[in-house]
């Protein structure tokens, strides 16, 4: 069995991207970021975090409000007021979906006459803004690009929340399938023997494919469809091109993927199937970070054993802190009340802590590095927050 | 700040008086649990209840300490029954009732038909999804069903919105055809108050405030669908009143400390440390549990944050209690 480490500080070094994933409501965004400033601060080099949906103090403090999709750097003098003093740049970024598509688009089309025909369609704007799979999409590319511009040493991307973590690993698979894919072709044929301009649909009414399809959506509908993808089409093989590039990245030894989890049952088994997914698909997996955990000690027994006499003997220990003279200890029952509340808040508490413990020993497959960071009172929003989660990532 | 005592009881109303529950919320805040809890809660006051689950998890059901269920409904709880949506038995089903198109099975296609349906027409596939919920809701509403409240563990907050407002997005896209035709009394039933509640269930944390506060006002302005109640779950408790924190703060000073470690061990300081903790924990929530009251109009029920080892019946059974208690139920 291979030694496991609890820093994160060789994957920064070795890695050009790290993906952070797992459920929603983990973390992701602010561990992905506490890395980025890890890297940046104690490895050196360019380093930039592209984060899909910052919360709004968070992308304050890595001046990222309302900018889209430009890469920002983070002045020095905001991380030296915090007391840091980098060895390297911290870069950030934010995701902008339609901002994104617009670009692939406009970089795609044969001409500026069909590209606009395309940003123009109402279908567009339904597939890149509703169309669930687009984001997941559209960050992957948009790292890629990132990537390929050889300007960062180290890119770390947050991942979109999406029904299914592991959505955006098929996303590029998925787009190449879907645009050279023999289903859209079936379902463009019939327009394509009408002609681009008076497209109807012939005599393949017959056929069971386009008589469900036409019973289902109508064959208006279908028509707009239809046309859309024929102006999208001229589109084709740049995009699969690229979609089989974005996949090669992500499968590259220079990718790795950082999963992040709390200690809760039902984000901890997403982690877990995660990981062995990664594992079997031939992702490099490169860390795991249990974020938000309970202090440790709160498991131990001396202090479990106090806060039990505590409770039990609330009344007595109470007449004991009256007799040496603090006016506000001169009261014992008020005492009395404040310490089984203490005891109280200790047993609440060691109850999670507990089950914590329990999940981590039973955690089976796991990657050489596991990165622990514990719950702070507030999330984290500024670099003065980061930084502490950075610590704990570099923990060896 | 105390909320006016009437909330609890509009609340009350509008959640479980309705027929059509969608629960949203950001991951990780307990939205799955929070409509278990409702569905168990709706139950228990003698309705008959559909808990529908829209992703493909698979694992709500695991609050009922029952295995997964499948398209079909299947009792998981007394008057509880549960079903998972399914996008293409959902297209399967509708295809029967509603094209009589014969002889369904054998089209060998449908397979195909049903991936470009899912994938590349816009709002199809999610039409699908709240079209069975409607539908389920149509058929109580007109006795050919016996569900007196439909409860849907629904898209995420980034989500919700598209899958809510997909009949109108296929009315806007769609001009002729029958998948039109069905849109009107789909919204019919998804605009209309008395039957329809969107609830969003967010945690006292900036992000799934923030979240929040960004779903009503988007529900509103892009939407038709009704808002039912804000569920704020995972409130903690204030651990000491003003009149405790005195003493609190003269258990901290050493004189106390020695005669602490005298008559509990050296583990004292720990159980102290503990309580900073509770503080602090509750100090920097109460900021975002204010934000959410401010911002939001909306009935807001409050949930405790539950100290307990794992999700099961045990914990959607405190859920429904509290959330009872809140109601007035």
């Amino acid at each position: 069995m291979t030694e496991r480490t609890t820093s994160l500080e060789p994957v920064l070094a070795a890695r050009e991207v790290l993906v952070f994933c797992g459920s929603g409501g983990v973390g992701k965004t602010s561990t992905a970021a506490a890395a980025a400033l890890a890297a940046a601060v104690h490895v050196g080099g360019r380093v930039l975090v592209l984060t899909i949906d910052p919360a709004k103090r968070l992308a304050d403090a890595l001046g990222l409000e309302g900018i889209g999709n430009v890469e920002r750097r983070v002045p020095d003098a905001v991380l030296r007021e915090c007391g840091l003093h980098p060895r390297g740049e911290l870069w950030a970024a934010m995701l902008d979906t339609k901002a994104s598509w617009d670009d692939l688009v406009l970089r795609h089309a044969p001409d500026e006459e069909t590209a606009y025909r395309i940003l123009d369609n109402r279908l567009y704007a339904n597939l890149t803004s509703r169309f669930v799979q687009s984001h997941d999409y559209i960050a992957m590319e948009r790292l890629y690009d990132l990537h390929s511009t050889g300007k960062y040493d180290l890119i770390v991307v947050d991942t979109p929340p999406s029904r299914n973590a592991l959505d955006f690993l098929d996303a590029p698979q998925r787009m190449a399938e879907f645009f050279g894919g023999r289903l859209l072709r079936t379902l463009t044929m019939p327009y394509r023997l009408g002609g681009r301009r008076g497209a109807r649909l012939v005599n393949l009414a017959s056929k069971p494919f386009y008589q469900v399809a036409d019973r289902i959506l109508g064959t208006q509908f279908l028509q707009d469809i239809a046309e859309f993808f024929l102006n999208f089409e001229t589109m084709y093989a740049g995009f699969v091109t690229r979609a089989h590039a974005v996949e090669r990245l992500l499968h590259d030894r220079r990718t790795g993927f950082v999963v992040v989890t709390t200690l809760e049952g039902a984000p901890l088994r997403e982690a877990e199937f995660f990981c062995s997914e990664l594992t079997a698909r031939q992702f490099h997996l490169g860390a795991m970070v249990l974020n938000r955990v309970m202090p440790e000690w709160l498991l131990e027994p001396l202090v479990a054993s106090a806060a039990a006499r505590l409770a039990a003997d609330a009344d007595k220990v109470a007449a004991a802190l009256a007799v040496h003279g603090d006016a506000a200890l001169a009261e014992p029952a008020r005492t009395a009340r404040v310490l089984r509340t203490a005891a109280e808040s200790f047993e609440n508490f060691e109850v999670v802590a507990a089950r914590e413990a329990e999940m981590r020993a039973e955690l089976s497959r796991l990657p050489d590095v596991v990165a622990t960071v514990p719950t702070f009172s507030d999330d984290v929003h500024d670099v003065d927050g980061l930084w502490r989660v950075a610590e704990r990532l570099l923990a060896g | 700040m105390a909320r006016p005592d009437a909330w609890g009881s509009a609340a009350a109303d509008s959640l479980l008086d309705r027929r059509l529950l969608f629960v949203t919320g950001k991951g990780g805040v307990g939205k799955s649990t929070v409509t278990a809890a409702i569905a168990l809660l709706a139950a228990e006051q003698g309705q008959r209840v559909l808990l529908v689950e829209v992703d493909a998890k698979g694992n709500l059901t695991n609050l009922f300490e029952h295995e997964p269920v499948g398209f079909e409904p299947e009792v998981v709880y007394p008057g509880v029954h549960a079903m998972q949506l399914s996008t293409e038995a959902s297209l399967r089903e509708y295809l029967r009732l509603n094209l009589k198109i014969p002889m369904i099975g054998r089209i060998g296609p449908l397979a195909n038909v049903f991936d470009f349906v899912a994938n590349a027409a816009p709002g199809v596939k999610e039409i699908l999804t709240v079209g069975k919920v409607c539908w389920e809701v149509r058929e109580s509403v007109e006795g050919r069903a016996n569900w007196d409240l439909v409860v849907v563990d629904a898209a995420a907050t980034g989500h919700v919105l598209a899958q809510l407002d997909a009949p109108r997005t296929i009315r806007e896209l769609v001009h002729t055809g029958p998948i039109r035709n069905q849109t009107e009394w789909m919204i019919e039933i998804l605009s209309d108050p008395r039957l329809t509640a969107l609830n969003v269930v967010t945690a006292p944390e900036e992000m799934p405030v923030n979240e929040t506060i960004d779903l009503v006002a988007r529900a509103r302005e892009e939407t038709t669908v009704p808002l039912g109640a804000v569920i704020v779950n995972r409130v903690l408790p204030e651990p000491f009143t003003t009149e405790d924190e005195p003493v609190f703060a003269a258990l901290e000073g050493d004189d106390a400390g020695r005669v602490l470690a005298d008559e509990v061990g050296p583990g004292a300081e720990g159980v102290l440390d503990a309580a900073r903790l509770a503080v602090a924990l509750r100090r920097a929530r109460v900021v975002h549990l204010n934000t959410v009251r401010d911002a939001v109009d909306l009935p807001l029920l409050y949930l405790p944050y539950l100290f307990v080892r794992d999700h099961g019946l045990r914990v959607t059974r405190m859920v429904a209690d509290a959330l009872g208690a809140e109601l007035g139920l």
